[in-house]
Parts: C-alpha cells; structure tokens; sequence
C-alpha cells in the first residue's frame, strides 16, 4: 500500500466519520463538529495529493490549505452565531424540534 | 301704454306670495298669516281700483278699450319650420276691470269676516293660506288673455275649492263633499280641455286678443264658422259647446249641480267667497269672456246660434230646478245653495239671451248679496252655536238685530224687491231681454224662478228670525237625512260648542264687530249697485259695451220696460206675500211641526225635499256603472292580470330551481373533487419540505452516493 492510499483512506474514514457525525446526531454543536471533521478530510485530500502529486515544491497546496482552514473558521464563527440565535429563539438546539421551515 | 297694463300680474301675484309665506310660516303664526292675507288683499284691491280707473278712461275708444300684454313663454317644435311659439298674456278690458274690483273687495270683506269665524280654529294659518291662493288664482283668471292661462288658474282655484270644502278634513262628509265637488267639476274641465285642444289646432293661438290674431277676433272667428263638423254644426258651435261643459261643471249648472250644495261642508266664509260669490261665477265669467266664439254665427243666418241656445236653456232651467229645490230644505247653508245654483241659471239665461253686460250685471249684484247672505247666515250659525237647522232657530230678530237688519237686505235683493234693491234691476234686465227672445218659454220660466226665490227666501226668514226661539229641541224625525250639522272646528278650544246630541237651550247672541262690519260694507253695496245699471241709466252696460251711456228717465217710462217691470214687482210680492202667509202669519211653534207646504202637498213636498233624487239617480246609475266597473277591473286584476304574473313569477321559481340543482349536483362535486385532488397533491408534496435540515441532507448524502455509484458503473460500462 502505498502512502497515497493510507492517506486516502484516513481521509475518507474522517469523512465517514464527519458525514454520519452531521446526518445522525440530534444536537447542532455536534453536527458543526461533524462538518468540520468533513472540510478537514477534503484538507488532508489536498495535502496528500500535493505532496505525493507531481509538483511537490511549489507551495499550491500548502495555500490552498491555509485558505480553508481560514475559511473554515470564518465559517464555524458563522455556523456557532446561527446555533446560538437558533437557540435564542426556540430555546433548544436539537435540529429535530427546529422544522419551522415545513411545508 | 298705461303702468298700471304693465304692472297687472301685480294683482295675483300679492296674494300669492302672501299665500306661499303664509305656507311656510308655523301653525301659531296666526296674526302673521292674517295680517299677510289682509294687506296683500289691500294692495290688490288699490291695484284693481287704479286699473278699473284706467279702464274708465279707455272705454269707448274702439279697440283701445281692450288693452293686452302678451309675452312669450315657451317654444315647442321646430322654430324654423312652425310657429309654434306659446304665448300669455293679461287683459285689460271693462270685463276684466269689473271682476278685479268686484273679487277683490268681496275677498277682502270675506277675509276680515273670517278673522272672527274662524278665530279659534286651530288651523287658522293654513285657511289664510288656502284662501290667499285662491284669491290669487281667481284674479288670475278673470285678467287672463289666454284660454290656457285662464284654464291653470281655472284648475288652481278648483283645487283651493277642493282644499277648503275639506278644511275639516276628520269630518267624514267633509272629505265625502270636497271629492264630489272635485269628481263632478272634473267632468267638465275634460270638456273644456278638449275645447281648447280644438280651438288651438284649429286658430293656432289661445290669446283672446293679440292685435287681430287672437281667437277671439274677426278672421280667426270668420276661418271658425266657415268650417262645418259633425250634424252640420259649425266648427264655432261646437268648440264653444264645449267650452261651456267647463262652465258647467263650475257654476253648477243641471245636470252638474249636485257637488255645489254639499260644498256647503266647508266653513262658510268659504262657502260666502267661493261657492257663492265668485269662483263658481267663474263659469258666467268664462262664458262671457268667450261669448264671441259663442255668438258667432255665419255672415246672412239670422236665427240665434245654438250655443247660446244652449246656454240659455240651459241657464233657465237650472234657475227653475234650482229654485223649486231651495223652497223645501231645511238647512240654512243648503237653501243658500241652491239659491246661488238657481241664480247662476238666471245670469246663464241673461248671457245667453241678453248679451254679455245683462250677465255680468248680475254676476256683479249676487257677488255682493250673495256674499252678504252667506256671511249673515255665518253670522247666525256662529250666534246659535254650529246649529244649522232652520227649524232650530227662530226668533233671532230681537237677538241679533244687526245681522237681522244686513240679512233682510240681502233677501230683499236676491227676491228682487222692487226699485231699491240691486238684485231688483239685475233680474229686470235679464227678464227683459229674455222677453225679447225667440221663444217665449225662458221668459215665463224665469218668472216662475222670480217668483220662487222670493218664496224661499220668505219662508227661510220667518223660519229663522221670526216667530219664538226653538233653540235646543230636537229636530224632527227626517232631519238627519238632510244633513249632519256642521263640524265644530274648535275641538280644545271651546269643547262645549260640541255638543251636538241632547243640546241645552240657549241664547243666541250677537257676532263680534269684526264679522258685522263686513256685513255692512256687503250690505250697502247691495242697495247701491243696483243704481248703476238701471234703464234709465244703463252705465254699466255701456261700460262693457264699450258706448258711453246716456242716462234719462224716460226710458224708465216706455210702456214695454214699465210693464215689464211692473210684472216682475207683482211677482216678487206674490213670492214674498205667499212666504209670509204660509210660514210668517202664523209662527212655527215648535221643530218637529211639519212643514207649510208639506201638510199641503205631502208627495211634492217629499219630492223637493229630496232634490228630485238626483243623487240618488246619480248613485243608481253612473256611480253604480263606475263601481261595477271597477269591481270588473278588480276581478280582471285579480284573476287574470294577477294569474299571468303569478304564472311568470313561478316559471322564474322554477328555472331558479333547476339552476340550483345544476349547480348543487353538475357543477360543485367536480369543483370540489378537483380540489380534493389538488390538495391531496399538495400534502404530498409538502412531505418533502420538512423543515428538519438533516432530512435534506440525507437526501443530498443519497443521492451523491447513488451518484458516484451510476458513474463508476457508466464508466465500466462501455
């Protein structure tokens, strides 16, 4: 096996992980969590493919990395602002009990 | 031309503010009402004097005796193509002149008397009211140049007749008398109308006079009697036979007389002014004013028209039929009716015989006795409290002198008491000219009416002013049919005049200044009258003529007027000896003892006293022919015009039920089960939109796997 496909299949085990962390799980802090397990799964995808893809000197995939960590963050400051005014407003953070949205 | 010409519409046009403030103006308003009536009346009288004045001054210069204003009041049809202008105007003539002065005066004398008589009536504003339009729409008419100005005035003043016959109106007869009087002049009027519709199709005009176009001048006559119509009767003779049903119908005339006696329902100021004094002359004047048309005869015939044979026929008979009717009634009211039916008659016979002046003469003199009667005979029945029963009275002489003193003076006029007396002259002239006709019949019959009224009017006297007070007894067994008496107006006022069953005795007493006064003004107007129309001075002839009189004694000596008038004396003492030896030499006792003339001749008596069942034919023939009519229309109403409506309304039931079952069973279950299908849809649909945002995502996490996996498989596959 080479390291490529270790890598791969860590990555897409933390998918796994991220995916059914955000499909199951009642509470929306961990469906966040879920989701960033998922972005930071893409995250090793574009550094394994960076360093064992034909051009490992130059720095793209570093760039692209740090660019989405970043965005990450902006967006998990995002994501936790939208849970807490969720919670203000209904008073619970079970995704369940939120369906104001139902036709 | 004169101010006074220019200004005549002045003359109606008082009274009928003063009648139109006096409408809006509240029920207590009673010294405004009367004082608005009473001045307006004055300056109508002023106005009327200056007119009758310049009218003096005019006759006897030709056509400028005759002074007109036309104006134009509306157009109708097309200007370029006819003239179709309408066009009114006023008159100024003698005629005109004489009944401006004569309604003026009587009304105004007739509105100071009502100040008395009708003082505690507690709509005492609305009869000024109704009496200041009438006065209006009577000056109008008698100063109308216009057949169809004179015909509204003509309607006004029938409706005031109405409107006052039924003043009180919770009285059933009242309102019984006002809707006859109304029926029966109506009946006329159509007459009249249709005249007038012919006149107009026929000249193009309705002016009397309009500078040689009117109707009633030379070419428009001369085009009128060329022509023939039906029975060969010339086209004048017809339009005027007509004209003269309006006549008619207003003065009472047979067959249309009957509506006059029961007006006698309204408050006798009223009956004194309009049914005595001058709306129902109104006919009289009517045919004088178009006694042109009635006298035209074609240029060579000799023979007198026939519609002055109409009208004098007509005239002299009335008179007698009249007359006899008035020698056996009882009331005090009615008797005075039929007086003024039978004397209309005689100014019937004086225009049809003698000519416009021999009428209008007496047109002028009964204006004022008749006036004068009916206002005493007020005066009585306001002394003896609402009682009208002539048997009731008795003995008034001693306590009412001064009504007993103007009253006798009106009898003696209206019998024609000789040379002192106005209604003496009057009637002397028409007999006179009745003498000269062609037949010798209206002649003899005036004679006998002569001799009738002063018989009836004897006998009314003794009954009420001779003889001892039978006030309070109760009247004889046939009284009721006769009448019921008169309405007390007073209903708070003075609640112990309405006593009509189980009268107390009482004193009659005296009326107050305010209603004797007038009766002496009346009184001495009808001695001096008579004075302006003698033949030894026959002013007022020559007045209306247009000649200037000559007055000499001698002519008072020609053996065919001295005979003449010696006749007519004789018979006016017959009348008036006759009266008093049957009911004066001896007094009537008591009100239940029967009648002169009825222990005499029971079966005439009977006959007269019933109005020659007159009414009662009416009501056996016409009226019931009317009601069977109507109860004809009422069936027809009833079965078939309301069969075919109801027929219609249950066709319109049933197709509205046929659309409710089309609607209830065809149209709402595919409405509805296509809206139960779309909801169905919906809630299908909106399963889909939980609202749980991990739901979604599942969905995306399935459908990206099943993704991936048709890739993977679509790139092995080929």
């Amino acid at each position: 096996m080479t390291p490529l496909a270790c890598y791969l299949l860590l990555s897409a085990l933390l998918f796994a992980i991220g995916l059914a962390g955000a499909l199951t799980r009642r509470s929306a802090i961990i469906v966040l969590i879920g989701i960033e397990l998922m972005l930071n799964a893409a995250n090793l995808n574009f550094i394994a493919f960076w360093r064992y893809g034909p051009n490992p000197q130059a720095l793209a995939g570093v760039m692209f990395v740090i660019f989405s960590i970043a965005v990450a963050a902006a967006e998990a400051a995002v994501g936790l602002a939208l849970i807490i005014s969720i919670y203000r407003h209904c008073q619970t953070t079970n995704v369940d009990q939120v369906d104001s949205l139902r036709g | 031309m004169d101010w006074i010409v220019q200004q005549l519409w002045l003359i109606p046009a008082l009274p009928l503010v003063a009648a139109g403030l006096s409408a809006l103006a509240k029920q207590r308003r009673r010294r405004l009402a009367a004082f608005l009536a009473i001045s307006s009346m004055v300056l109508a009288l002023a106005l009327s004097c200056v007119a009758f004045i310049n009218a003096l001054q005019h006759t006897g210069h030709g056509p400028a005796t005759t002074q007109v204003v036309n104006f134009f009041w509306f157009q109708f049809g097309d200007p370029q193509t006819s003239d179709t202008a309408l066009r009114l105007g006023w008159v100024l003539d003698p005629l005109a002149a004489v009944m401006l002065v004569m309604v003026s005066l009587v009304g105004l004398l007739i509105f100071i008397y009502s100040l008395g008589y009708m003082a505690h009536d507690e709509n005492f504003t609305r009869f000024f009211c109704f009496l200041s339009l009438f006065a209006s729409a009577m000056l109008g008419l008698v100063m109308a140049n216009s057949l169809l100005l004179l015909f509204i005035c003509w309607e006004i003043v029938g409706l005031t007749s109405y409107l006052l016959i039924g003043f009180w109106y919770h009285k059933p007869s009242a309102t019984a008398a006002a809707k006859k009087a109304v029926i029966t002049t109506r009946l006329g009027d159509l007459a009249f109308l249709l005249g007038m519709v012919w006149l107009y199709s026929q000249t193009g005009t309705l002016l009397f006079y309009d500078g040689g176009h009117g109707c009633l001048e030379q070419s428009a006559l001369a085009k009128l009697v060329a022509q023939t119509t039906t029975l060969g009767m010339a086209v004048s003779t017809g339009i005027a036979l007509l004209i003269f049903c309006g006549a008619i119908g207003k003065s009472g005339q047979v067959p249309l007389h009957v509506w006059l006696p029961d007006a006698m329902e309204g408050p006798t100021p009223v009956s004194a002014l309009i049914h005595a004094a001058t709306m129902v002359a109104a006919g009289v004047f009517l045919v004088a004013r178009v006694y042109p048309l009635i006298a035209a005869h074609p240029a060579g015939v000799t023979s007198v028209p026939g519609a002055l044979q109409v009208v004098t026929w007509v005239g002299v008979i009335t008179a007698v039929f009249a007359a006899s009717i008035a020698v056996a009634q009882t009331d005090l009211k009615r008797i005075l009716a039929y007086s003024t039916v039978s004397q209309l008659g005689f100014m019937m016979l004086g225009l049809g015989a003698g000519g416009v002046a021999v009428g209008m003469f007496h047109l002028i003199t009964h204006a004022f006795f008749k006036a004068l009667l009916f206002l005493g005979a007020g005066s009585v029945i306001h002394g003896c409290l609402d009682e009208q029963d002539v048997r009731r009275m008795g003995g008034l002489r001693k306590l009412m002198p001064l009504t007993f003193g103007t009253y006798a003076v009106g009898m003696l006029a209206l019998s024609g008491f000789p040379l002192v007396f106005s209604g003496f002259w009057s009637k002397d002239v028409i007999l006179h000219s009745a003498h000269g006709w062609n037949t010798p019949a209206p002649f003899y019959l005036g004679m006998f009416a002569a001799l009738l009224t002063a018989f009836y009017m004897t006998r009314q006297v003794c009954y009420v002013f001779f003889g001892q007070s039978r006030a309070g007894a109760s009247p004889a067994p046939d009284a009721c049919a006769a009448h019921a008496p008169e309405y007390v107006p007073s209903l708070g006022a003075l609640p112990s005049r309405a006593g009509q069953a189980g009268r107390q005795p009482y004193v009659p007493h005296e009326s107050p200044p305010v209603m004797i006064i007038p009766l002496l003004v009346l009184a001495v107007f009808s001695v001096l009258l008579g004075f302006i129309g003698t033949p030894a001075w026959p002013w007022f002839q020559g007045f209306l003529s247009g000649e200037s009189a000559t007055g000499h004694l001698g002519q008072l000596l020609e053996p065919q007027v001295l005979g003449l008038m010696a006749l007519s004396s004789v018979v006016v003492f017959a009348g008036l000896g006759l009266g008093w030896w049957l009911y004066g030499r001896r007094p009537v006792r008591s009100a239940d003892q029967p009648d002169a003339l009825e222990r005499f001749q029971p079966e005439v008596f009977a006959l007269l006293r019933k109005k020659y069942f007159v009414d009662e034919i009416y009501e056996g023939s016409v009226i019931r022919f009317n009601a069977w009519g109507a109860r004809a229309c009422d069936w027809l109403d009833y079965w078939v015009w309301n069969g075919v409506v109801r027929a219609l309304s249950l066709l319109v039931v049933g197709l509205a039920w046929l659309n409710r079952f089309l609607d209830e069973y065809v149209v709402n279950p595919g409405f509805d089960e296509g809206c139960r299908r779309l909801t169905k849809g919906g809630t299908l649909m909106s399963r889909l939109q939980g609202g749980r945002v991990q739901t979604y995502l599942r969905l995306i996490g399935g459908a990206l796997a099943v993704l991936v996996l048709f890739l993977i498989w679509g790139c092995r596959a080929p």
